[in-house]
């Protein structure tokens, strides 16, 4: 599931190679020492300067002392805070970065309201390097824009 | 040539105490006989004054180096094309494989470690929730499961994912005998697993170390 009208069908698969990413960031939020490893070990060999949160509290209290990425990745059932309250209270807060929500096997209900929260897009687990190619593509995209 | 139908290739239940290491499995094939007679035919001019037997600084004849290297290297193929056949893994764990580098050259066990250790802990948790006579919350179970299958996902442990979405089909049906015997049997996937991953790190650290011995200074 995605947002914005992507569809898995219509994503751009393209080599990371392709992508020069050496000035964006990204935090990856999941309460999973494991997922935070993966996703922070993907992301840096696409060039990505990566911080990892273990819940929504702290990636929303990260936001509040300053800090901005470019992308967040952000799991969706959480000690603390879940996705779903993370992603509401941060797109209050203003935040404009690319959210994508990270999932397991949900219904397409309970995808749904994650979506509704505020995400920019909504994948799976795992993020295969398609899919990262996929939003790096569509973050340069927005940054060249503005 | 050795099948993957082979008996030593089938699964074997384990009881459930699951063990650090697993020495006794490692012998994946019978030791190849390798031809001596290059070796005695050699030998046969040892006497000769002058005469140098070309030799490893190892005591071993370079002729026999990388045997056990390219031995153990098929070894691991044919234990990975076994995992691959049997749905323990999947193409996931390519994609792990392919983010190790020199960098970090051990960040596919450092992540199946991450794994094991999550994994027994959420296992703890099922079982000690699932005995509690009292049993009624199903929503906490959904979590656990839910973070199983994440991370099971994550590494390409297949057939345990499959038993976790199963599991969490029974938990959200609040059927307790279901999950019960989901439990069981996720309990015996998980051994599976864990076995034969062991399996597979202890022949690539061998083959490594076979390897370190290719090329070695001669005397």
């Amino acid at each position: 599931m995605s947002g914005n009208g992507a569809s898995s069908s219509s994503l751009n698969m393209i080599s990371g190679e392709d992508v020069v990413n050496n000035n964006l960031s990204a935090l990856v939020v999941d309460d999973s020492p494991l997922l935070r490893l993966l996703h922070d070990i993907h992301l840096k060999k696409y060039g990505l300067k990566v911080q990892v949160a273990e819940n929504g509290k702290v990636a929303v209290d990260l936001f509040h002392l300053g800090a901005s990425f470019d992308l967040v990745l952000m799991d969706k059932e959480m000690p603390v805070m879940n996705g779903v309250e993370a992603t509401k209270e941060l797109r209050a807060m203003g935040v404009t970065s690319m959210i994508v929500g990270v999932t397991s096997k949900d219904g397409p209900g309970e995808q749904q309201a994650f979506m509704e929260a505020g995400l920019d897009y909504c994948f799976e687990k795992p993020l295969t390097p398609e899919i990262i190619s996929f939003l790096l593509e569509e973050l340069n995209k927005h940054n060249n824009k503005n | 040539m050795m099948s993957l139908h082979d008996d030593r290739w089938k699964p074997r239940l384990l009881e459930c105490e699951i063990p650090a290491s697993n020495p006794k499995s490692l012998q994946i094939s019978k030791p190849k006989k390798v031809n001596l007679r290059p070796h005695f035919l050699l030998l046969k001019f040892a006497f000769l004054p002058g005469f140098k037997y070309p030799v490893a600084k190892t005591g071993l004849p370079l002729w026999m180096l990388g045997l056990d290297a390219d031995r153990l290297r098929a070894d691991l193929n044919r234990l990975l094309a076994f995992l691959f056949h049997q749905g323990i893994l999947d193409e996931q764990y390519l994609q792990l494989q392919q983010l190790q580098d020199e960098s970090s050259p051990n960040f596919v066990s450092e992540v199946v470690n991450i794994y094991f250790h999550e994994s027994e802990k959420l296992l703890r948790n099922l079982r000690s929730l699932l005995m509690d006579r009292e049993f009624s919350d199903y929503d906490k179970m959904g979590i656990h499961l839910n973070q199983f299958i994440g991370s099971s996902s994550s590494i390409g442990a297949k057939r345990v994912r499959n038993v976790c979405v199963a599991f969490r089909a029974a938990s959200d049906q609040n059927n307790r005998a279901g999950c019960l015997r989901a439990l069981e049997l996720l309990e015996h996937e998980y051994c599976i697993l864990k076995n034969k991953l062991h399996e597979l790190f202890q022949i690539e650290q061998q083959r490594l170390l076979a390897a370190g011995v290719r090329y070695p200074m001669l005397n």
